[in-house]
Formats: C-alpha cells, sequence, structure tokens
C-alpha cells in the first residue's frame, strides 16, 4: 500500500544509506544536466543577445521558432538525436549512441531554446533602457553583448536555472538516448519510470523525493550566489 | 559567479565526466526486453558472467519490436528476446547468423480478483480469451508491438475474435506501466510470468488463467551478424551468446528466483 508517508521513509532510507548505486545516479544526473545547460548557455546567452540587438530580414521567424521550440517534446528531441547518432545515422561512427554524452547533445537541444529565447526578450528590455548611453559611447553592436550580458546576470541566473529545471526534470529524451543502462546511462528520472514499472511505487516516488531535494539545493545556491553579488556590486 | 570560477568548474565537471566515460573497455551492449530486466534477471546473473569473462554487459531494455529496430540499425551487439517467429524472420533477413533457445517461462492472464468474466474456471486459453470478449469485460493490451503483444494478438486470432471495441484498450506501453493501469482500471491484462511475479503493485489483480500449452513463451539469443554490421562487438558478443548455453549460464538463469519461485526455466539443447 502506497502512503506519502513511506515514500517519505524510504527516501530518507536511501539517503541516510548512502547507497553507491544512488550515488552514482545522482552524480550522473548532476553530470548530465549541468553540462548540458553550461554548453547551451555558451550558445545560447549570446545568440539570444545578437537576436535582441541585429535586426535582419526573417529576425521574426527566428525569434517565433526559438519560442516555439521552448515546448518541444523531450522524446522528440530524444528521437532527432537517436536517429543521428544510431550506427545506421549519420554521425553513427561515432559511436556515441547509449552513452552519457548522447544525453548531453539530447538535453543541449532542449535547453538551448529556452535560454535563447529568454536572454533574447531580457537583453531586449535592458538594450531599450540604455540604447542612447550605449550609442554615445560608441559601442559596436558586438561589444554591447557581452556589457548588456553582463547588466542582465541576475536575470539570466534565473533564466539559466529554467534551462536546469527543464533538464532535469525530463525523461522521455534520455530515456531514448541513454537506454536507461544500469551503472552507465541510468539517471533520477530513469530510475523512477524504471521503479513505477515494477510497480515498487514507494520507491518510485521516494526517488523523485530526492530529485526535487537536489534541485531545491542547486536552486538554493544559485539564489544566494546572486544576493550576495547584488549587494556586493549594488 | 565571476568567469575564472565559472571555467574552473567547467573544466572540474569536464573532467569527471570523461572519467566516467573511459571506464569499463570491454563491455557489449545487449538490447532485451523489459521482461528480463523488470524481473530482477540480470542483476542475478550479470554479475557471474562477467566476473568469468571481465566482459561487462550493458542492457537496454525495449519491447522485442524495438529490440529488433536496435538490431537491425546496428546498435546493440547482441539480443536476447521472445518472438521465436520474430527471431527466424531477423536471421532469415541476413540481420543473425544464428538464433538459438536460452530460457522459457509463460504467459499468464490477470484480472480482478471478482473476475467478472469467469475466466479462471476455463478449460484452455481460447476459452478463457472467448469469455472476455464475450462479457466485453475491460481489457488491457499492451499495444506495442513486444513480444508480449505479439503472442495476445496471435491468441485473439487462434479464439477468432478482433479484439475492438470499448472493452478493448491499447495502452501502448511496457508491461510494468500495462500492469499498473490494469490495476487502475479494474482490467484483465496478458502478461508473462515473470513480470508479473516481481511486480509489486498488483492492489486488486490476481492471477486468475496459466498452465494452458500455447502459454509457452520462448526466449532466444541472436548472434548479430559480421557482414551486415562489421563494427559491433562480434567475439565478445559470441562469448555472450555462448555462455548463455553453457552450463555455467544455464545453472545461473536456473537459480534465478524471487519469492522461491523459479521465473525462468534453460532450455538449451
Amino acid at each position: 500500500m502506497l502512503t506519502s508517508e513511506n515514500a517519505f521513509s524510504t527516501a530518507l532510507t536511501l539517503i541516510l544509506s548512502m547507497d553507491s548505486a544512488l550515488i552514482a545516479i545522482v552524480m550522473l544526473s548532476l553530470q548530465v544536466s549541468l553540462m548540458a545547460v553550461m554548453i547551451a548557455s555558451l550558445i545560447a546567452l549570446p545568440l539570444g543577445a545578437a537576436l535582441a540587438l541585429w535586426r535582419f530580414p526573417g529576425r521574426n521567424v527566428v525569434i517565433v521558432a526559438l519560442n516555439a521550440l521552448m515546448g518541444l517534446p523531450p522524446v522528440v528531441a530524444g528521437l532527432c538525436v537517436y536517429l543521428l547518432l544510431s550506427r545506421a545515422g549519420p554521425l553513427g561512427e561515432w559511436g556515441l549512441l547509449f552513452t552519457p554524452t548522447a544525453m548531453v547533445i539530447a538535453q543541449v537541444i532542449l535547453v538551448l531554446p529556452i535560454i535563447a529565447a529568454l536572454t533574447r526578450q531580457q537583453v531586449e528590455a535592458l538594450h531599450g533602457e540604455y540604447a542612447e548611453q550605449l550609442n554615445s559611447l560608441g559601442l559596436t553592436r558586438l561589444r554591447m553583448i557581452p556589457t548588456l550580458l553582463w547588466d542582465a546576470r541576475f536575470g539570466l541566473l534565473t533564466v539559466i536555472l529554467a534551462g536546469f529545471g527543464r533538464a532535469s526534470a525530463e525523461v522521455g529524451a534520455v530515456m531514448i538516448v541513454g537506454g536507461n543502462i544500469d551503472g552507465v546511462t541510468r539517471v533520477m528520472t530513469t530510475s523512477i519510470v524504471l521503479e513505477t514499472s515494477k510497480g515498487n511505487l514507494p520507491m518510485a516516488l521516494g526517488l523523485g523525493i530526492i530529485l526535487l531535494a537536489l534541485v531545491t539545493m542547486i536552486n538554493a545556491i544559485a539564489h544566494m550566489i546572486g544576493e550576495t553579488a547584488k549587494r556586493r556590486l549594488g | 559567479m565571476n568567469r575564472t570560477t565559472a571555467f574552473i568548474a567547467a573544466g572540474a565537471l569536464g573532467l569527471t565526466f570523461s572519467g566516467t566515460l573511459m571506464a569499463a573497455d570491454a563491455y557489449i551492449t545487449l538490447a532485451s526486453t523489459t521482461s528480463t530486466e523488470n524481473s530482477g534477471l540480470f542483476d542475478a546473473i550479470l554479475p557471474t558472467f562477467t566476473e568469468e569473462t571481465g566482459i561487462d554487459v550493458r542492457v537496454v531494455a525495449v519491447g522485442t519490436g524495438q529490440a529488433f529496430e536496435i538490431g537491425r540499425r546496428g546498435d546493440a551487439d547482441s539480443l536476447l528476446v521472445h518472438d521465436t517467429a520474430g527471431e527466424e524472420l531477423f536471421v532469415a533477413d541476413g540481420y543473425a547468423t544464428e538464433r538459438i533457445n536460452v530460457m522459457y517461462n509463460d504467459f499468464v492472464i490477470v484480472g480482478p480478483g471478482d473476475d467478472p468474466a469467469g475466466i479462471s474456471d476455463s478449460e484452455t486459453v481460447i476459452d478463457a480469451m472467448q469469455r472476455i470478449a464475450e462479457s466485453k469485460s475491460p481489457f488491457a493490451s499492451r499495444g506495442d508491438d513486444s513480444g508480449t503483444n505479439r503472442a495476445e494478438l496471435r491468441l485473439w486470432e487462434d479464439a477468432g475474435v478482433t479484439p475492438q471495441g470499448e472493452w478493448y484498450r491499447e495502452l501502448g506501453s511496457g508491461m510494468g506501466p500495462t500492469l499498473n493501469t490494469a490495476a487502475g482500471m479494474d482490467a484483465y491484462t496478458f502478461t508473462d510470468r515473470a513480470t508479473w511475479v516481481a511486480f509489486d503493485n498488483p492492489q486488486d489483480l490476481t492471477l486468475l488463467f496459466e498452465g494452458d500449452e500455447s502459454l509457452f513463451n520462448q526466449y532466444g539469443s541472436l548472434l548479430l551478424s559480421a557482414k551486415r554490421h562489421p563494427h559491433l562487438k562480434h567475439d565478445l558478443a559470441a562469448q555472450w551468446h555462448e555462455w548463455l548455453v553453457s552450463e555455467q549460464g544455464q545453472q545461473a538463469i536456473a537459480d534465478f528466483e524471487v519469492d522461491g519461485q523459479q521465473l525462468f526455466f534453460p532450455n538449451a539443447e
């Protein structure tokens, strides 16, 4: 019989036992999602800023496409990456299917549109505010990018956290491209699916509680860093 | 976070990550079924194999239909599945060079404890399925082209029933999720015994029909073709393929029990 109580006690037992398999799963989840968010940020932050500053034909199409891709179903992203990395696919020779690298690639595709689209919106607002000032300094648009990104950093921290939330919560993509291989590509979300399919609901919910706690912790750390920096820099 | 710390963090993360990637070089990827994974069979027998040979087996557990697709695309080194007709076709199509019997168990029909279709005293599985169809009792089907799904559809055909209508619900899910759903909507469902015995959330579901000869469920191992996919780890995969039917492999399968019940019966020739 499943009660929220035995889910909590399962979660607690799991944490207290410091089970090495669980630790490996947690570490892999964090590695894959943080790595994906980092790579996506490196591309999406400048991309979003550039999109905010440049006017070119088809710009609105790009903006709408990015906004729409924020809702890309993870399982579709996973399927595309699967077909790309499969031995029969164009990048099959790399032999990346069913590895953590494949999972990172799939999550980058999921996270990138979110960070790019929200960065575009934040930087555009900020640029509207400071356009005159920036122009009077004679900055080219290329030079404005780092300045504006730096100025928007507190807002962008939330944007990156939204990306991290998407990455750590999704299961559809990592299930397909990772294969949920025990000890190799099994992460928190795919473990939860596996335990649910075994009918082991307290364990599934217990893992869910741990995942939620981890994501909360990372958000708390990010929030604290943001607040400290804000106070110090004024 | 300033830029330097960000870069250091990035570097550290990259290092730990490549570390995990490089571990364990001698491994094969095995595409197999959810029944073998969910029941815990692999957890029980793989350590023995790895200890004897030094080869890690990475299991991707999917439906048999998807396992064939993974094999056809060259994404797994070996297949352990349960659809003999499909496996023979797979060999005939040149994707595998050899198919061998490894073990068997059986399918059973589970359903709500009060058994509204009255199948528990059926003589044959055909009779049981006809009773479910006639009484239009809810029936949850995998509907996912898995080995279990294919076996179920063959039995409907043998029973002369075209399964469709309000009562027949195709879920498109694995065995575990299908059992969860069947339990939730008091439906009958067709399952392999291993997944059923290892399943922890039966609620009101009860085993209602078993023991008919046509519920036999054979598992086979496929040795993939080196001609078709030269990049695969054929030598390692051949060791696994042979170990499964060796004395040690067969014994390891026979020794696996859940709640004191043997779930797979070795039957290599």
